[in-house]
């Protein structure tokens, strides 16, 4: 890096050894060489605000994680561990457990990712192999991406009016306890949240596969579904797993939708037809009334745990990620 | 690189200094907020219970239409009126339960007095197609179904209030709030008090842990689940329920008599002895008409109204701003379904209000 021209300041030092050598400068080198200063100044400026910029986003995330650190400390310092797996929250006696939100937050996300995947991979091939452009093309994209633009609470309202008298329905035919409400209802709710994220960037991935590939494999005589399967697909794979983290990373933190139709109840369910809780909900749900100072620093280390979830599970994305481009 | 590396150290050193600094802001807040008062004086900041702000908009409109007097409330929910009151950024909170003893510490033993300024009730509601009826509850019922331990519609227990009236055989969706609340507090109180089993397995409080059933968010959240469930039964906001046109049930009271709930019957609540410092709840009380799930809901101040740099002529203002809407102000309540203060209560209220001091000296004669 220190011997590249772009540096500027060895650059300046080359320019300055220039001009004293030259004992009697014309006017044109004196312009040129101002202007030139001009611009490595311009350059430099624009290269710290560039960086201090993207700093900025490197301080304000650690900055969260030390405001939600140290804020939760009294609820860690009366529960310690135990926090973790415990399975009561009753604020009435300051017991604290986040077991049963973790189960439901983790529960809803990775239920809406199975629900979500068959149908953003299906929008993402159609869009990117089967119909690349024209106004089908146009008219589907639009739509997938206008799904990511709707607020949560008018999928929680459709969901509460709408898709909980369906699940409902349906609870009734398979003899569970017809409450309508629960995580499965939740699940379905993300999943259709969450499938603009996983298809837009699969489109993406699946748009740029060289055609000489393909071409290759239709020569050799094979079908569209053999290219798909066998030229698309490991050649995207790493990036349509990386469009499914994206989606996961949404349902994890979905907070209004959920909240309206998952059912709130602290007791840990016992089937995915059951009400339950997410960690978002919770906080959402709880947080204005958070009386007495251990409750609502048990409700700011749920944010916590929440923060340090999505972290870990990104981490084991990246990782997975990395092998498959790896091979 | 080395350039970069320590771009990093410092951008982790701003971070941590940023966090220290979010941190000062609970202690130090109020500072900068006192600066803010002291520019427009004119203006009293509340902050607290959202069952309280249609009624205090109302209240509070009409009385900067008489005196010019701005009223700034912002509907965050009791806990958190509490806490601004605490950490001195507001100059009242509003609240639909005494402040406990834990509230109380954290003021460092400073006097804040509760001002009753309405009442309000919890109302029953239940979604039964079939059942044309208005449904009779007694406590032990309510309260063994709300444990979950009664979970059939068609229960013995039910029937046996509601002779003549044919139960349907589904089962009991139990519906309660998932948010904390001051409605929850005064539902919960009122279970505590006429339930063993309740008091010791769950308590009372604005969040409770819940043993049967699912949450709403908000009223219109319990009101939501309970319109489309088959079975289920909810608590809400009495006023929310009327708004609605829900069907709600009589309770028993204390007396053995079922009341409908309304307006008239939840100020009767209110019309028992009160203690000097109002901090009582209305559940179960004596009064034979009264409706039993009610509880007032209080104005918090500070006893001594000098703190900070607030002026006598700011906290003479805000003192006859409370001893208006305790008074004048009460004629506004039954049009938005708030129950009035019963002369009683009235009477002590003022009373509290007249023990307010600056400097150690009465504010209102």
């Amino acid at each position: 890096m220190e011997t590249t021209v772009n540096n500027p300041g060895a650059t300046r030092r080359d320019k300055l050894r220039v001009t004293s050598s030259l004992q009697t400068p014309d006017k044109v080198n004196v312009r040129r060489l101002r202007r030139s200063y001009r611009q490595i100044r311009t350059e430099n400026a624009f290269r710290k605000t560039l960086i201090i910029m993207a700093l900025a986003i490197f301080v304000l995330v650690v900055g969260i994680m030390i405001t939600l650190i140290v804020q939760s400390i009294p609820s860690m310092k009366l529960l310690g561990v135990k926090y973790l797996w415990g399975k009561v929250w009753d604020p009435v006696q300051d017991i604290y457990g986040a077991y049963p939100f973790l189960l439901g937050t983790l529960l809803t996300s990775f239920l809406a990712l199975i629900i979500s995947v068959p149908f953003s991979f299906a929008v993402a091939i159609v869009l990117g192999e089967y119909y690349p452009r024209g106004w089908f093309s146009n008219l589907l994209k639009n739509v997938v991406e206008l799904i990511a633009a709707i607020p949560s609470v008018i999928y929680g309202f459709w969901g509460l009016f709408v898709l909980v008298p369906i699940v409902r329905n349906f609870e009734l035919k398979i003899g569970v306890q017809p409450m309508g409400v629960g995580i499965f209802t939740s699940s379905v709710i993300l999943s259709i949240m969450v499938i603009p994220y996983a298809a837009s960037m699969g489109r993406e991935m699946i748009r740029m596969v060289p055609s000489p590939l393909k071409e290759g494999a239709y020569s050799l005589g094979a079908t569209r579904w053999e290219v798909i399967r066998s030229i698309i697909m490991p050649y995207t794979k790493s990036g349509l797993f990386a469009g499914v983290l994206l989606s996961l990373g949404r349902a994890l933190g979905e907070t209004m939708a959920v909240t309206m139709v998952i059912g709130n109840t602290s007791l840990i369910p016992k089937n995915i037809f059951s009400p339950g809780n997410t960690m978002a909900s919770v906080i959402a749900n709880e947080f204005t009334e958070a009386a007495s100072p251990v409750y609502l620093s048990a409700l700011i280390e749920l944010g916590l745990v929440l923060f340090l979830v999505t972290v870990v599970i990104n981490m084991i994305g990246k990782r997975i990620i990395k092998r498959f481009t790896n091979e | 690189m080395k350039l970069l590396k320590n771009i990093t150290i410092a951008g982790l050193v701003v971070a941590i200094c940023g966090a220290m600094t979010l941190q000062s802001c609970n202690g130090g807040g109020s500072a900068a907020t006192n600066d803010s008062t002291k520019t427009e004086d004119n203006t009293i900041l509340g902050a607290g219970s959202s069952f309280d702000n249609p009624l205090f908009s109302k209240m509070f409109a009409e009385y900067n239409k008489t005196t010019g007097l701005k009223v700034n409330y912002q509907s965050v929910g009791s806990g958190a009126g509490i806490l601004q009151l605490t950490n001195k950024t507001v100059d009242f909170g509003a609240s639909d339960a005494p402040m406990n003893a834990k509230q109380d510490s954290a003021t460092n033993g400073t006097a804040v007095l509760h001002i009753p300024v309405t009442a309000g009730a919890v109302v029953l509601t239940y979604n039964l197609a079939d059942v044309k009826d208005t449904l009779k509850i007694t406590p032990n019922v309510l309260a063994e179904i709300f444990l979950g331990t009664i979970k059939k519609w068609n229960d013995a227990k039910i029937a046996a209030d509601n002779k003549g009236v044919k139960l349907p055989n589904i089962e009991i969706v139990v519906v309660h709030r998932s948010d904390g609340s001051g409605t929850s507090n005064i539902f919960t109180t009122y279970l505590s008090k006429v339930s063993k089993d309740w008091e010791t397995k769950v308590g009372k409080g604005s969040a409770v842990n819940w043993p049967a059933g699912q949450g709403g968010k908000g009223n219109e959240g319990v009101a939501g689940i309970v319109k489309q469930t088959p079975g289920a039964i909810g608590y809400v906001e009495l006023a929310y329920a009327v708004q609605n046109n829900m069907a709600f049930a009589k309770m028993q009271n204390k007396a053995g008599n079922f009341i409908v709930p309304s307006v008239a019957t939840t100020s009767a609540s209110a019309n028992v002895q009160l203690p000097a410092d109002s901090k009582i709840s209305l559940t179960n009380t004596d009064a034979a008409d009264g409706y039993p799930i009610s509880g007032f809901s209080w104005v918090l101040i500070y006893k001594e109204q000098k703190y900070g740099d607030r002026s006598i002529d700011k906290a003479t203002k805000m003192l006859k701003l409370l001893q208006w809407v305790i008074h004048d102000g009460q004629q506004y309540s039954s049009a938005l379904n708030y129950a009035p203060l019963p002369d009683a209560a009235v009477k002590v209220a003022d009373d509290i209000l007249k023990s307010a001091t600056y400097d150690g000296k009465p504010v209102l004669q």
